[in-house]
């Protein structure tokens, strides 16, 4: 703040603080006594005691100004004037933070030097990975882990980008970005309907095996270079498997045509920036252990 | 209705533009208040949100808050700030067709916000989400009532201006500076605009707005309110002529101080925090002047407060305003406002205002103004105001008392730490929490609104012609 805009502010508070201060003790002298006498105005039938001002209120008031003032010099508010305390929001919280470093760092750096194998099924770690789970992970993933449309089911141990401790890790610090390109302009509308059919049959479900075989050829052209020539996908590239009926944007027959004609996108959010080292080593303890 | 109109015309003041606003008060209080009880029970029952976006919460909601301020409340505000002036300046109001114009312009304003909020069509700020188009009909329509109110001040035939008067023009001048600030705005097309205030000062500009909001709109117009309706209801004299002179020029010399008491602990700088907790402290006294000023009127009338349920709407809004104005210097302390902010505790203490202070000062004064309007000696029922007032005061508290619970628990809940430094609970637990105190809300606003239909069956009644002469007849024909 420039010095004319901290003159301002504090020109413009004290004006206030001090008009009403006036205002006040101005209105104080003692008149009347109470219901003695009206100011001898009439308007429209009502008139108007000039009583005194209730000495409790008066007294309430002038507290809080006294309790204003003594705040404002404690305390940032004239301007640029620091206050005499020399407090700052950023100061308090990074004085809070540090603290709760401090407090917490124990247990922390007990658990960053163990294994996600070896805390996976510790209890205090489990309570811990849940909580840290149900306040960064729930509002996707559900409460339960369980997944939902377009978000992954982390307790079934199947992985579109894999299941090791490393993998979990890498995926929430880095996040990941799931890209299925969209073939609807390519395989044409008879082409979608044959390589669905055909996607459909790689999972053991029921249909035309004509219209499946023809599909089979457009997957070897197209498909086969993420999904792989079996359909099992390749965790190096997030490609899901197509085989074991485990479907992140739905089984049916028109979801699956429709994600082959439009494509799909998925996002998981990198969170390095956002929780530390050790709530990342815990949670990724959390998920391995979700189905191990 | 010409004929009915012609036997209702006052030979000196214009009674038709009070009695438009009188009624739609009444209208547009149901309305407002239906809305809301609607999006009270999304939020207990998330069920109720349908498929149609034009009923969903994050739409309701904005419509509930204009409905009620703008439409019931600022209806209240016309239909009363124009029979006070006339009544206290013993003068017609300057102009009838002008008197007209902000009538029709403001109910043109309300339906302009019952059709766009619905469609989505919103600037996005709070308690000022119509776009541009309608922003601008609001400034003139307002133009045009300060015109009228100030006019017929200026032409009044007694020497002094009534408290009455000032608490109205501050609300009047203050409102009309708000909205113009608040809503420069740049449109890209007719029903899109952009806000000229970015990040933290776009912040600032809001909640100085929308603290004024209260303290112009929903408290200095109501205290206007309340200065003429509470002597003339107990029949005595205002307590305290300078208490008034004090707590009028603090109280509009600290509010417009207040707003950053919205935004603690966040990007805003702190001395601008600070600023905004010592004045929203200061203005305690100030705030508790009206309602002090209010209620020691009634010295040597309490015994009216047994037989007359209108004084005790009147007064127990006082009560409400008292208890709500120290609420809110309260949870503008920083260490209260960590606790409170962001949880359920910030709605109930609204709606302290909304309902307990806001809605019952306005139900009080239109059951004291219609009979006078449409040439009636008293309401068609006593009773029924009194079941009105009951239900009025039952509603509230039940409103009031489940939003401190949920919000004390939410706070509570959101600041819950393990020994191992992780939160206790997540925050959908917080939500879960939540259900018993939002299906009371749902009871206390229902009931609240129940009763806004008892008093429109009250108002109908008196309304028609035959039944205060004849009773008996007008039974029969029913």
């Amino acid at each position: 703040m420039t010095s004319f805009w901290s003159l301002w502010v504090i020109v413009l508070t004290t004006v206030t603080i001090v008009g009403v201060t006036w205002i006040l003790f101005a209105n104080r002298k003692r008149g009347p006594g109470v219901g003695e006498k009206t100011t001898g105005h009439v308007y429209d039938g009502i008139e108007e005691y000039d009583n005194p001002l209730p000495s409790w209120w008066f007294t309430m008031f002038v507290l809080t100004i006294i309790f204003g003032l003594g705040y404002l010099a404690l305390y940032p508010g004239m301007g640029n004037f620091p206050g005499l305390l020399g407090w700052t929001e950023i100061e308090q919280h990074e004085r809070e933070v540090a603290k709760a470093e401090e407090k917490y760092r124990e247990v922390r750096d007990r658990y960053l030097a163990m294994s996600v194998e070896e805390i996976a099924h510790d209890p205090a770690v489990r309570k811990m990975g849940m909580r840290l789970f149900s306040n960064n992970c729930s509002t996707c993933h559900g409460s339960d882990a369980k997944g939902a449309y377009g978000f992954p089911n982390l307790t079934d141990d199947d992985w579109l980008y894999g299941g090791s401790p490393e993998a979990i890790k890498a995926t929430l610090i880095n996040g990941r970005q799931g890209a299925m390109p969209a073939w609807g302009a390519i395989l044409g509308d008879q082409g979608v309907t044959e390589t669905t059919a055909y996607v459909l049959s790689l999972s053991g479900r029921d249909v035309d095996a004509e219209v499946a075989a023809a599909g089979a050829k457009h997957f070897q052209t197209y498909c086969v270079a993420c999904h792989g020539p079996e359909g099992k996908g390749n965790q190096a590239l997030g490609a899901p498997n197509l085989t074991n009926g485990i479907w992140l944007y739905g089984g049916t027959e028109e979801q699956i045509a429709h994600t082959l004609r439009a494509g799909r996108n998925g996002k998981m959010p990198a969170h390095e920036n956002l929780l530390s080292e050790d709530k990342i080593h815990i949670l990724t303890a959390y998920v391995y252990g979700l189905s191990r | 209705m010409s004929e009915l109109n012609a036997a209702l015309e006052h030979p000196t003041y214009n009674y038709k533009v009070v009695r438009q606003f009188a009624i739609m008060t009444v209208v547009w209080g149901i309305v407002g208040m239906l809305v809301g009880v609607l999006i009270a029970a999304q939020l207990a029952w998330p069920q109720l949100n349908p498929g149609l976006e034009w009923l969903h919460f994050g739409r309701l909601r904005p419509l509930h808050t204009n409905a009620v301020i703008f439409a019931f409340g600022g209806c209240a505000l016309f239909a009363t700030s124009f029979y006070v002036v006339q009544r206290t300046c013993q003068t017609r109001l300057i102009s009838d067709k002008l008197a007209a114009a902000v009538f029709w312009g403001w109910q043109l304003v309300i339906v302009a916000a019952a059709i766009t909020l619905p469609l989505g069509l919103t600037t996005s700020k709070e308690y000022a989400e119509l776009e541009w188009p309608i922003d601008i009909l609001i400034t003139v329509i307002w133009v045009l009532y300060a015109i009228v109110f100030f006019g017929t001040i200026a032409k009044r035939k007694v020497h002094h201006i009534y408290v009455a008067n000032w608490f109205y023009g501050a609300f009047i001048i203050a409102v009309a500076i708000l909205h113009i600030l608040n809503s420069m705005e740049v449109p890209v097309s007719l029903t899109k605009s952009y806000s000229v205030y970015s990040g933290t000062v776009d912040a600032m500009v809001q909640w100085w707005y929308g603290h004024n909001a209260v303290g112009f709109f929903l408290t200095a117009g109501f205290l206007g309110m309340m200065y003429y309706f509470v002597p003339k209801q107990a029949e005595r004299p205002v307590y305290s002529y300078r208490l008034s002179i004090v707590h009028f020029w603090a109280l509009v010399a600290v509010y417009i101080w207040a707003g950053p008491h919205h935004l603690h602990y966040t990007a805003l700088p702190d001395w601008a925090q600070s600023l905004g907790m010592v004045m929203s402290l200061i203005l305690l006294a100030p705030s508790w002047g009206g309602m002090i000023n209010g209620i020691m009127t009634l010295s040597g009338a309490w015994h009216k407060l047994r037989t007359d349920p209108i004084l005790r709407f009147l007064v127990v809004s006082l009560s409400f305003y008292g208890m709500s104005t120290f609420e809110g210097p309260m949870m503008s302390i920083k260490t209260v406002n960590a606790l409170s902010h962001y949880t359920d505790w910030t709605i109930g203490h609204v709606h302290s205002g909304a309902l307990g202070w806001v809605a019952m000062i306005s139900i009080g004064s239109m059951y004291h103004l219609i009979p006078i309007l449409f040439n009636k000696e008293r309401m068609y029922s006593v009773d029924l105001i009194n079941v009105h007032f009951w239900m009025s005061t039952i509603g509230t508290v039940l409103y009031i008392a489940s939003m401190w619970v949920n919000g004390i628990m939410q706070g509570l809940m959101w600041r819950a730490y393990n020994q191992d430094g992780t939160l206790t609970y997540s925050f959908v637990e917080s939500v879960a929490a939540s259900y018993p105190g939002y299906v009371v809300r749902v009871l206390g606003g229902g009931i609240f609104f129940a009763g806004m239909l008892v008093m429109a069956y009250n108002v109908y009644m008196t309304t028609r012609r035959d039944v205060a002469a004849q009773p008996v007849a007008a039974a029969s024909a029913a």
